[in-house]
């Protein structure tokens, strides 16, 4: 209580008007120091707060523009109550007017407060500059010196350097304590075994046209130029096999396609007729990070990933033209079965998707 | 008490709290001197504020959304109010957005405040790090404080990583996507970190509950207290200040924290919240329902993540394809320098950066007035590169839409960034030196000759001098404010006590010098003036262009321990 009324000092008289754009005065505000008055020690002359405005006619004005300020944000949150009890949602249309309706006024209540107090603080408080001295953060050097004495003591007094099986004992003690926050996190998950080399396709897996999840004959599949996106039968909506078995098919013209294909680890070499009809599957995991390559340029046959721009040529085996992908597409073999669907004909011969340590 | 006027009023019922407190706690001294303290004021001392608002903001608009958030991937069937995905199915997460927007009053809006505040916190962040690094506030005593800005700046990256991930919807997932394609490409622990992180094969059902845990608790506490020990450090060793008249390192002038500060900060407190309100309200942010929930098999064209993670989409669309395979492993260089080598040089180098420029320029002196960009040429030249090397990675991660809005093709851009991203830097270092080392002899001009008023004056013996007006002073103590590092001695130089110069030791002293040269580069303003009027050219003038280059300036006119213009010697 004692402190807050120290607060304060005589009052400052009014300083000329100052001219804009040039620098505040500093103003005088050490204290007279007359109010030790009772004797005893001096302390040192303090900079006191003056307690007028600068222009009192001004703050009188100024004093109405922040009351003003104060009561919009007043009455912008009572509309913000009022939009939220009043305003439906449940609809885009009916959510997008409450949206409209609670922002506008939580925007305007926060501006009116943030304008009230900024001109309450330019204008009504009177201008004040206090200096402070910077004290350097060392320590004074004795105290240093205290320190390390102490310190020096403590370590000496604990026998720590002196014993050193208790200190080694110890730090043994902490080693696998240590060890135990990486350990236990293990069982976050299951080793991962062969996984990525392995997709759900399998010999006579039917293609489904995603989406519709119906099979496909090369008949159906019959205009050039074209591409979709094909998922296994059965596994239409495991997310987890289809991050790694989604196909997309291509229909060239005769004579566009520059396969049969085939791989010897990465290296692209001819020599099985993988594709029906010059029907062509490839993995739609993009062998840079694994984004689904979407985009197919029928002129160029040039298929894209969205996500970085590796581009892979369809009619040589998707081999990459350009883009950080280093491999091409694996290609799924295609045959058909007894009803004349689009038939797997075997597992991808390679990984898909992105390169990790284990692939070689 | 003998003093009490009207104004010193204290009302009674907070002075009772306030002696009530007092009585159990103490500290009334200690506080008064909290409220007493003096902040300095200039309008770029106020950026970090907006981050710490935002962050104020991103807890208040967090804990809401997370009472109607669930996060699980959990599939379901979707029959809510949004009508255009009835019947489709997703996971809960994704579903439970939808409802926050559509069926939570207010939901919609909480949620756009909660990605434009963290946007908003990520770029104040950046560009208050920009204003710190160029007026170098981070020098001595403030280097921890700069740690931890820098580990805050990391730590958000991840936070809003994580953050727009959780709604599982088709942008997001497919960022979730490429994060586990660079986690594989990590060699040796690579496979099983990703393994580990999404609970068995991607996508999995544990990766959107495992980042919400990361994203409400872990992270946020961590960058509670990291904030919290940057602010008290600020308060505890005081705010720098910028160079001014009667600006020295020994004190500090500005406005005391109560009331002036507090009610100015509170102000800004709602701009900043207001103007995340008005975003939020005008310029819809992440409308998910129009991307889907995330299946791996689909994607969108123009995928871009949100502007923080641009650096790192870009490096990654920049690179070109680049793998090894040896001894039955995969090294996806494709994968791993886009990550490490950006990430490296701009995190390192912000964490590396005030040792190294202690190690080159010897000065462990305590620094509190600010210095100007311009005076620092070596130091604003690096800045600049870095600004340059992160903005092309930046604008890379959008080179569709710039192929597409300029209509050029797309491998244009990537290539033009690939070239740009190596010589950008290097010009841009060029040219901000010469730039810093301009303005120096633009100042030094000023200071020895004052401003050219225009008016010709015929003087006694016929001479025509043009009327030069001094500088004021306030002009005077800025120009003058430059310290320029002091030349260490050389290699091959001695102590007094025979002790060789740290610069004689082997290629690293060698370096050190080398390092010291270029930041003790400086103009020189000769001591001994010409006056205010333009005199006739003197012999030293011719000396002092000659010698204005590696010459050290915190004591003008003393003998350089280096030879002028004979660095290699």
């Amino acid at each position: 209580m004692s402190d807050m009324e120290e607060i304060g000092g005589p009052e400052v008289p009014e300083r000329p008007h100052r001219v804009i754009g040039t620098p505040p005065p500093t103003p005088p505000l050490l204290g007279s120091g007359h109010e030790a008055g009772g004797g005893g020690e001096v302390e040192p002359a303090e900079e006191r707060l003056p307690s007028e405005s600068d222009f009192p006619s001004q703050a009188n004005n100024a004093e109405k523009i922040v009351a003003w300020s104060f009561l919009l944000a007043f009455i912008a949150g009572c509309g913000f109550i009022a939009a939220y009890v009043g305003l439906e949602v449940h609809s885009l249309d009916a959510t997008l007017r409450s949206n409209l309706a609670l922002g506008i006024s939580l925007s305007v209540a926060l501006l009116g407060l943030g304008l009230g107090a900024l001109i309450w603080v330019r204008q009504l408080m009177p201008d004040a500059e206090l200096t402070e001295i910077r004290h350097d953060p060392r320590s004074p050097t004795k105290d240093r010196q205290a320190f390390e004495e102490y310190f020096a003591e403590g370590t000496a007094a604990s026998q720590f350097v002196k014993r050193p099986i208790v200190r080694r004992t110890l730090m043994l003690a902490t080693l696998p304590l240590a060890a135990i926050p990486i350990v236990v996190l293990r069982d976050l998950g299951p080793q991962p075994g062969t996984s990525l080399r392995h997709t759900v396709w399998s010999p006579g897996r039917r293609l489904l046209v995603y989406g519709t999840n119906q099979p496909i004959t090369p008949a159906e599949f019959s205009a050039p130029g074209g591409m979709i996106t094909i998922v296994p039968d059965g596994y239409q909506d495991n997310q987890d096999e289809l991050a790694k078995a989604a196909v997309i098919l291509i229909k060239f013209r005769p004579g566009e396609l520059q396969i049969p294909t085939s791989y010897n680890g990465s290296t692209l070499v001819g020599t099985m007729n993988w594709t029906v009809d010059n029907i062509v599957a490839y993995s739609k995991i993009c062998t840079h990070v694994g984004c689904p390559v979407a985009l197919y340029e029928q002129t160029t046959h040039h298929i894209l990933c969205p996500c970085h721009q590796s581009t892979f040529d369809a009619t040589t085996g998707a081999t990459v033209i350009f883009g950080p992908a280093a491999r091409p597409l694996p290609q799924l073999p295609l045959t058909t079965d007894a009803q004349g669907y689009l038939v797997a004909r075997s597992d991808f011969t390679q990984p898909v998707g992105p390169s990790f340590w284990e692939r070689g | 008490m003998s003093q009490t006027s009207d104004d010193l009023h204290v009302p009674r019922s907070l002075s009772g709290l306030g002696g009530w407190l007092d009585d159990r706690f103490g500290g009334a001294r200690g506080i008064r001197l909290l409220l007493k303290k003096v902040f300095p004021d200039h309008w770029s001392f106020m950026l970090g504020e907006i981050a710490l608002y935002s962050f104020i903001i991103l807890l208040l608009t967090g804990t809401f959304l997370s009472l109607f958030f669930v996060p699980s991937l959990n599939e379901v069937v979707y029959h809510g109010s949004y009508t255009k995905l009835d019947g489709i199915r997703m996971s809960e997460a994704y579903q439970s957005t939808l409802n926050i927007s559509f069926d939570v009053r207010a939901g919609l809006l909480m949620r756009e405040i909660h990605h434009w505040a963290a946007d908003l916190f990520m770029a104040s962040i950046i560009v208050h790090m920009l204003r710190n690094f160029f007026t170098a506030a981070y020098r001595k005593p403030r280097e921890v404080t700069w740690l931890i800005g820098v580990v805050i700046f990391m730590l958000g990256l991840l936070e809003g990583l994580f953050g727009y991930s959780l709604p599982d919807d088709q942008l997001s997932g497919a960022g979730i996507r490429i994060l586990e394609g660079v986690i594989l490409g990590i060699p040796i622990v690579g496979t099983y970190a990703a393994f580990f992180l999404f609970g068995g094969q991607y996508p999995g059902t544990s990766i959107v509950p495992r980042m919400y845990i990361i994203h409400v608790l872990l992270i946020p506490g961590i960058l509670l207290a990291l904030i919290t020990a940057h602010v008290v450090f600020v308060f505890y060793q005081k705010h720098t200040a910028m160079p001014a008249k009667n600006q020295t390192d020994r004190i500090e002038t500005g406005q005391p924290f109560y009331p002036y500060f507090l009610a100015k900060t509170s102000a800004w407190f709602m701009f900043v919240f207001a103007a995340i309100a008005l975003l939020a309200t005008f310029a819809q942010i992440n409308p998910i329902w129009v991307y889907g929930p995330y299946t791996p098999v689909a994607i969108s064209s123009a995928s871009q993540p949100d502007f923080y993670m641009g650096f790192l989409e870009g490096s990654l669309r920049m690179m070109p394809a680049w793998e090894w395979n040896f001894l039955g492993h995969t090294v996806s260089f494709s994968v791993l320098i886009p990550f490490a080598v950006p990430a490296g040089i701009i995190f390192g180098g912000l964490l590396f950066w005030p040792f190294f420029e202690q190690w080159a320029t010897g000065d462990r002196s305590y620094h509190h007035v600010n210095d100007r960009p311009r005076n620092a040429p070596i130091r604003t030249a690096t800045g600049m590169a870095a600004v340059v090397f992160y903005g092309v990675l930046w604008a890379e991660g959008a080179n569709d839409v710039i192929a597409d809005f300029l209509q050029i093709p797309l491998y244009t851009v990537t290539w033009i960034s690939r070239v740009l991203v190596i010589v950008g830097p290097i010009l841009a270092f060029v040219i901000t030196r010469r730039i810093c080392l301009g303005l120096q002899r633009k100042d030094k001009e000023t200071l020895l000759h004052g401003y050219e008023t225009g008016i010709i004056r015929q003087l006694p013996n016929g001479e025509y001098i043009e009327v030069h007006k001094p500088v004021p002073e306030e002009v005077r103590a800025v120009l003058e404010a430059k310290k320029v590092p002091a030349l260490m001695p050389g290699p091959d130089s001695e102590d007094a006590n025979g002790v060789p110069a740290p610069t004689s030791r082997r290629m690293l002293g060698k370096a050190r010098a080398a390092a010291n040269r270029a930041f003790a580069e400086t103009i020189v303003v000769e001591a001994d003036g010409h006056g205010n009027g333009h005199g006739p050219e003197v012999p030293g003038e011719e000396h002092a262009a000659a010698g204005e280059e590696h010459a050290p300036v915190s004591a003008p006119g003393a003998t350089p321990q280096l030879p002028r213009g004979d660095e290699d010697a």
